[in-house]
């Protein structure tokens, strides 16, 4: 697993409002996925799934009463609960880097 | 196998192959694709073997085998594999698929060539697994499966280019649909020939071990193709909108799951009613058709309506497979495990083991074999442990003969459910209850473990195919008469002699001086606590080959009483059983382990004796003291309290 230390202080440096982690994103928003701090076994199954560093995330919707959320991105819908959600590290800015699929 | 090579266009076999004889001469193609990229019904397309497909990930969960319907000289065999997103294994079926693979599945020969089928409304992601495959260097065959999908939400590939690209044959197919299948006929004539091989790629192909390199790979190999990603699936998007929606969510899951259980009772009635009618009346033609012997005896008390009354419940068992197969097809069923993950984690357990445990509302022994998908081997095998606890689709003759005969039917929530339909979900409800506390107390103690977390892909909704919901329906009914053919045949047969045996003065004598009879009687102080009398006793003693068999037990054994008319079984259960009797009969087949055939892929499994051995003491233990204990609080008049409501 390769973790940009650089990026990941930056982002919470610079950001104190922006989100941070793919869990702190609400329906419709985006952000742009920078690394997983995951297991690796786990981490190699969601990069499998589409979930890459410098992968667009969109949330989707969430299963009723607070149960995991369904996640748009490269091309599938997976669906992720928010304990794991809250360990894929977004980039600090979200605009401008999408690298479009 | 040598006769048939001219009729090559019927020819199927199911299992594993016959090792060693075919291997020899045949061509093995293994069809190979991530989850719910439509191997399997491929698979069908090209065999005619009925396989199961569904539109959820991870339904093929062991390799199957078939001989595909092609015309050629050599025979070509297909290995449906278990889908993989790459060939680094994380769960067992995973295991499968390298393991085959690699050619070290003992009873399958190394593939000499593979179908590699793709979904290609994803297909950016879905050629990562390319890499590993084509650096195989097997001759290989890239299926885009889903072109209809594909031109109805206008997306583009160009197939030709992107033969180039891979250095390998393309075909662009509609496997639900059957366009182009004809295309993967010619590739595996081709390959079987021995004239397909693989040219050099055109994108050199990425160190296999990197997923990011992998999928810049594909990317570059797509955007060289001309891919056009579809526009997203609109319908899927609004769909979940409603499926998923906070209140309607719930309130659309509650209202399926009444609606299901209503519609097996009042359904399937009129069509049990005649099926039973024509038994009866072919039963009393063959009497009259036949000279009184002992063989007539045999044929029409043993055989007739020991069978009879067991296949009457097909009808019921067909409709409850269709919904689950409309479900599963749909893709309501990956939005079911969704909205089931909170509440499973609660009990130890996760979103993916709702999948196996609403299988075993239908077979436990599919279900047992679903687990492979869970990568957890605590989280398998608490799984495995609790999956028999689920109603499965044998309890519901039982369930239904003595619901039928004791609970009278009332409105319950308007038109929707009534008494009798409730009092069938409630024991469905019960299996569950069971089954999630038994989880707890497995996942708090000795298989105590990490949670590990939910992942599962979700599928875009899809309208069920007839012919999808035909083969599930055409398959159930296939193993069910094949195990009425089989077990409860015997089981009958077996029965009826001991009815009739031994002899007094060359007569067959009372039943209750018969070896059946003597064995009920033996049972009897066990069995008496519970409310159950002796020929309850007999019926339960058979069941343990299968749980449906008491029901056929009943039969002869009131047949051979002579009490057999029209009313058949209820009426006389209804002499037979005190109310609370009845209720702790529901309760104890509810828990109690009774079939052979789950006892037997637990150890297949498990590897072992040990664990089906503690699930069957522990499971008929629940089911005595819970029997015991219900007989004695119905027996003390709460029913007469419910019925007077």
């Amino acid at each position: 697993m390769q973790l940009n230390v650089n990026t990941a202080a930056d982002a919470a440096r610079n950001s104190a409002f922006a989100p941070k982690t793919l869990a702190q994103l609400g329906r419709g928003e985006s952000g742009v996925l920078d690394h997983l701090d995951l297991p690796d076994d786990i981490a190699r199954r969601l990069m499998e799934l589409g979930f890459l560093p410098g992968q667009e995330i969109v949330p989707a919707r969430s299963a009723p009463g607070g149960g995991p959320r369904v996640y748009r991105v490269d091309g599938s819908e997976v669906a992720l609960r928010r304990e794991t959600a809250s360990r894929l590290i977004l980039r600090s800015i979200s605009k401008g880097d999408n690298r479009k699929t | 196998m040598s006769d048939c090579h001219d009729c090559g266009n019927c020819a199927v076999v199911a299992g594993p192959l016959p090792a060693g004889r075919s291997s020899a001469r045949s061509h093995v193609v293994a069809i190979i694709g991530p989850p719910n990229s439509g191997k399997s019904t491929l698979f069908n397309r090209l065999t005619g073997l009925r396989q199961k497909v569904a539109n959820f990930p991870g339904v093929t969960v062991e390799q199957r085998v078939g001989r595909a319907r092609t015309r050629g000289v050599r025979e070509v065999i297909l290995v449906d594999l278990p889908g993989v997103y790459s060939l680094n294994p994380r769960s067992e079926d995973e295991q499968v698929t390298r393991d085959v693979l690699a050619g070290e599945m003992p009873g399958i020969p190394k593939p000499d060539a593979v179908l590699l089928i793709l979904d290609c409304t994803n297909l950016g992601r879905h050629l990562v697994l390319a890499a590993p495959i084509l650096a195989l260097k097997l001759p290989t065959l890239v299926i885009l499966n889903m072109a209809d999908d594909l031109a109805s939400r206008g997306g583009k590939v160009d197939t030709a280019e992107l033969a180039m690209q891979l250095g390998a044959p393309v075909a662009l197919i509609s496997a639900a649909k059957g366009q182009g299948v004809e295309k993967v006929f010619q590739f595996m004539e081709g390959t079987a020939g021995g004239t397909a091989s693989l040219s050099a790629p055109k994108v050199e192909l990425p160190v296999l071990q990197d997923i990011p390199k992998c999928r810049q790979w594909a990317q570059q190999v797509g955007y060289g193709a001309a891919y056009r990603a579809p526009a997203p699936p609109l319908w899927t998007r609004r769909l979940d909108a409603i499926f998923l929606h906070p209140v309607a969510g719930i309130a659309i899951f509650a209202v399926v799951v009444a609606a299901v259980f209503q519609t097996i009772f009042s359904l399937a009635k009129p069509i049990m009613d005649g099926l039973q009618a024509l038994i009866e009346t072919s039963g009393h033609w063959i009497e009259g058709a036949l000279p009184d012997s002992v063989i007539r005896s045999l044929l029409v008390d043993g055989v007739w309506h020991g069978v009879g009354s067991v296949i009457v419940f097909l009808p019921q068992i067909l409709l409850l497979f269709l919904f689950i197969g409309i479900l599963e097809d749909s893709g309501y069923l990956a939005r079911a495990a969704l909205i089931a993950d909170r509440s499973m984690a609660k009990f130890g357990l996760q979103g993916k083991s709702f999948i196996p445990l609403l299988s075993a509302y239908a077979c436990a022994v599919p279900a047992i074999m679903a687990t492979r998908t869970i990568e957890s081997k605590r989280d398998r095998l608490a799984t495995i442990l609790i999956a028999p606890l689920m109603t499965c689709s044998a309890r519901l003759p039982v369930y239904t003969l003595i619901i039928a005969a004791f609970i009278p039917q009332h409105p319950l929530l308007g038109p929707l459910l009534g008494t009798q339909a409730g009092a069938l979900l409630g024991l469905y409800v019960l299996g569950f209850a069971a089954a999630i506390v038994t989880a707890k107390v497995l996942k708090s103690s000795v298989l105590k473990s990490e949670r590990t977390p939910f992942v599962l892909e979700m599928p875009p909704y899809r309208m069920p195919t007839l012919r999808s919901l035909g083969i599930r329906l055409y398959d159930r009914s296939k193993i069910f008469l094949h195990r009425a053919g089989t077990v409860i045949l015997t089981v009958a047969i077996v029965l009826w002699v001991l009815l009739h045996l031994p002899l007094h003065n060359g007569k067959a004598p009372e039943i209750g001086q018969s070896f059946a009879g003597m064995i009920g009687h033996a049972a009897e102080p066990v069995i008496k606590p519970l409310g159950f009398n002796w020929k309850i006793g007999i019926g339960l003693i058979s069941s343990l080959a299968a749980r449906e068999v008491i029901v056929g037990t009943l039969g002869t054994i009131y047949s051979v009483e002579g009490t057999e008319d029209s009313a058949g079984l209820r009426h006389a259960l209804q002499n037979e059983l005190s109310p609370g009797g009845a209720v702790a009969l529901l309760i104890f087949f509810a828990f109690a382990m009774q079939c052979m055939s789950t006892v037997a892929v637990v150890r297949r499994e498990t590897g072992g004796w040990k664990w089906p051995a503690i699930q069957f003491v522990y499971m008929t233990f629940l089911a005595y003291v819970c029997a015991l204990a219900t007989n004695e609080v119905v027996g003390s008049g709460v029913l007469k309290v419910i019925a007077r409501l």
